[in-house]
C-alpha cells in the first residue's frame, strides 16, 4: 500500500468512527422518540429518515454540496459567523454521512426499543427508578443488542460510502479522500494491483466485522424480556 | 387510615369513573369481568396511567392532587404485574435488589430475610429469570415489589397467567403474606375463589364504575350483585377452630349461628379460619334429613330468593345471623315454597377451609 492509501485509510476510519460516533447521540433520542410516540406525524420523519436507503447518493450529495457551500444556506451562515463554510472539508463529510448513514443507526435502534416495550419501563417505575435511571440500567442492558448492530451497520455504511463523499468531499488527500474513491482512482489509473489490495482488504475487513457481530448476536439471543 | 381514589377517564369505548373510599389496610379486591376497568384503576393508583383532574391519597399522604402528580418512581408502591415482568438481564439477587437499593435506608422496613423465606425463593437467587418456572417468576416479582418497603401494594391479577397447579403453588405465600405483613393491598381478580381466599374488602367493578363495596363475606351474600351468580357463587364464613376428632380426621369450625365439621385442619383449637361454601353445595329441606352421609346440616331461616337463569333459584338464608347462599331448582323453590321468613335444613355437602 502507498502512502496515499494508507492516509486514505486514516481518513476513511476517521470519517466513520465520528460519524457513528456522532449518530450515536442524535439517532438514540431520535429512534427512542419514534419508537414510543403516538402522534401522528412520527411516519413523515420516520420516512425522511429512511430516505437515504432509496435516494442516489448523488442527489443526497448535491443537496448538500449546496447547503453546506459557501453560498448554501448552512455554509453561509459559517462564513457569516467568520468559519469556513464545509464543502470540500472533512467536517462537510461527517454532516453529509451522518444524514446518509442516519437509517442505518436509527431503524435497528427504533425495532429494538419497540421490542422492549414499556412494561420493563413501568416495572422500573414502580421500584423507584426515574426516567434516566431507568434508561441506563434497564433499557441500555436490554437493547445491547440493538447497539451493537446499529453501530456496526452505520460504521460499514460509512466506510462504503462513494457517491456522497464525491459530491460534497471531492477528493483531496488526507482531508476527504476515502477507500473507496482510492479504488476508483486506481482503476481509472489501471492500476489494478493496487485497487485489488484495497477493494480485497475492504471486502475481508467488512465480512469479518459483520460476521463478529451476527456471532456476537446469536449469543445474546438468549436475553428476551 | 383509609385509601381515598377519584379518577374519572373517558377513552373511546371505555370509560372508568370511581370515587372510592378503601380501607387503608387488609386486603381490597377490585373484582369485575374483563373490561371492567380494574386494572385501569389499578393503573392509575400507580401513576402509569395519568388521569387528569384525579385525586388520590394513601394513609394521609396526597399522591395526585389537583396540579400534584407524583411521578410512579416517587410513590411508595409495590406492584405485581401479571406477567412477574422480571429484568431478564439480572439474576434474581439482582432484581430484587434492583428495588431494595433504590429505597434510602431509612425508609427500609421489610425483613428482606423473612420475605425471600415466605416466598420461597431462597434456592433461586443465583438464577436468571429465564431459568424459573412462572410460578417461580410470580413470587419473585412479589418480593421484588416487597422488597421496597411499600406502603401500599398493588397486584394485578397475579395469578391470571399461571395454570391451575402454579395458581395452588402460590396461594399460600399469598394466605401468608396477608397474615404476617401489614401492608394494605390492592388486589385486581377476576376469580371469585381467589377474592374469597385473601380479600377482605371488596369492590365491585362493572364498565368502568363500583356498583359496590363493603366486607367480603357480606358482599358474597348479596343476592343483588353479580358475585352471587354463576356458578362459582358462594359464601364466606369466617370462623374459629373449635374442636379436632382426631377419630375420624375431623374439625369442628365455630361460626356465629353454628358449627360446620371439616376434614382435619391441623391448626391449634381458637384459631381464625375462613370457610367457604358454594351455592351449588348447599341443598334444602324442610325436615331435618335423618339417615343421610352428609355431616352438615344446619337450621337456617330464608331472608330472600331470586331466580337465576336456566330454571334455578338462589336463595340467601340466615344462620343465626351468618349468611349462606343455596342454589336449589326453581322447581324444588316451589315444592318448598321458599319465601322470607321459612324455616329450612340447610345441608351443606362441601365446605372448604381457605
Amino acid at each position: 500500500m502507498s502512502e496515499a492509501d494508507w492516509l486514505a485509510l486514516k481518513v476513511t476510519l476517521a470519517l466513520s468512527g465520528t460519524t457513528t460516533l456522532a449518530l450515536l447521540l442524535l439517532g438514540t433520542p431520535l429512534a427512542w422518540w419514534l419508537a414510543r410516540t403516538r402522534l401522528r406525524f412520527a411516519s413523515a420523519i420516520e420516512a425522511v429518515v429512511a430516505l437515504p436507503l432509496v435516494l442516489p447518493p448523488t442527489v443526497l450529495g448535491f443537496y448538500m454540496l449546496v447547503a453546506l457551500g459557501p453560498k448554501g444556506p448552512v455554509g453561509g451562515m459559517l462564513q457569516a459567523m467568520g468559519w469556513h463554510h464545509l464543502a470540500f472539508t472533512f467536517w462537510g463529510l461527517v454532516v453529509a454521512s451522518t444524514l446518509y448513514s442516519m437509517p442505518f443507526m436509527v431503524q435497528p435502534l427504533k425495532d429494538t426499543f419497540a421490542a422492549i416495550g414499556s412494561r420493563p419501563l413501568e416495572a422500573a417505575a414502580t421500584l423507584r427508578a426515574g426516567p434516566w435511571d431507568t434508561f441506563f440500567n434497564v433499557v441500555l442492558p436490554l437493547a445491547r443488542r440493538g447497539f451493537l448492530t446499529a453501530c456496526t451497520l452505520t460504521f460499514a455504511h460509512t466506510v462504503g460510502e462513494f457517491g456522497v463523499v464525491l459530491m460534497v468531499g471531492g477528493n483531496i488527500p488526507g482531508e476527504t479522500r476515502v477507500l473507496s474513491i482510492a479504488i476508483y482512482d486506481h482503476a481509472e489509473a489501471m492500476d489494478y494491483a493496487s485497487a485489488h489490495v484495497l477493494a480485497g482488504g475492504l471486502l475481508a475487513a467488512s465480512f469479518l466485522l459483520l460476521l463478529t457481530v451476527y456471532t456476537l448476536n446469536r449469543r445474546y439471543l438468549v436475553v428476551h424480556p | 387510615m383509609s385509601i381515598h381514589a377519584r379518577f374519572h377517564l373517558k377513552h373511546a369505548g371505555f370509560s372508568l369513573d370511581v370515587d372510592l373510599e378503601l380501607p387503608g389496610q387488609g386486603v381490597t379486591a377490585l373484582f369485575g369481568p374483563s373490561g371492567s376497568g380494574k386494572t385501569t384503576l389499578l393503573r392509575c393508583v400507580a401513576g402509569l396511567e395519568r388521569v387528569h383532574g384525579g385525586f388520590l391519597s394513601v394513609n394521609g399522604d396526597a399522591w395526585q392532587d389537583g396540579q400534584l402528580f407524583l411521578p410512579t418512581h416517587r410513590r411508595p408502591l409495590g406492584y405485581v404485574f401479571q406477567e412477574a415482568s422480571l429484568f431478564p438481564h439480572l439474576t434474581v439477587e439482582q432484581n430484587l435488589a434492583f428495588g431494595l437499593k433504590r429505597v434510602p435506608a431509612a425508609a427500609r422496613q421489610v425483613d428482606t430475610d423473612h420475605v425471600i423465606e415466605l416466598l420461597g425463593i431462597g434456592h433461586l437467587l443465583s438464577r436468571k429469570p429465564d431459568r424459573l418456572s412462572g410460578g417461580e417468576r410470580q413470587r419473585v416479582g412479589i418480593a421484588r415489589a416487597l422488597f421496597t418497603s411499600p406502603r401500599l401494594l398493588l397486584m394485578d391479577e397475579p395469578l391470571a397467567a399461571l395454570d391451575p397447579q402454579r395458581k395452588a403453588e402460590i396461594l399460600p405465600y399469598l394466605e401468608r403474606l396477608h397474615r404476617e405483613l401489614s401492608i394494605p393491598v390492592l388486589y385486581v381478580s377476576h376469580s371469585p375463589d381467589e377474592v374469597a381466599r385473601l380479600a377482605d374488602t371488596l369492590v365491585l367493578l362493572e364498565n368502568g364504575r363500583a356498583t359496590a363495596v363493603g366486607p367480603v363475606a357480606e358482599m358474597m351474600a348479596r343476592l343483588d350483585l353479580s358475585t352471587a351468580h354463576g356458578g362459582e357463587a358462594g359464601v364466606v364464613v369466617e370462623a374459629t377452630v373449635g374442636e379436632h376428632d382426631g377419630a375420624y380426621h375431623l374439625t369442628r369450625l365455630d361460626f356465629p349461628g353454628g358449627a360446620l365439621w371439616v376434614p382435619n385442619h391441623a391448626e391449634p383449637i381458637g384459631t381464625p379460619a375462613r370457610a367457604r361454601i358454594l351455592a351449588r353445595d348447599v341443598s334444602l329441606a324442610l325436615v331435618r334429613p335423618e339417615q343421610t352421609s352428609i355431616l352438615n346440616i344446619l337450621p337456617a331461616e330464608v331472608v330472600e330468593t331470586a331466580p337465576e337463569s336456566a330454571g334455578r333459584t338462589l336463595a340467601r338464608l340466615s344462620l343465626g345471623g351468618t349468611p349462606l347462599l343455596a342454589q336449589v331448582s326453581g322447581k324444588s323453590a316451589a315444592l318448598l315454597g321458599l319465601a322470607p321468613g321459612k324455616r329450612v335444613f340447610a345441608q351443606v355437602k362441601a365446605v372448604s377451609v381457605l
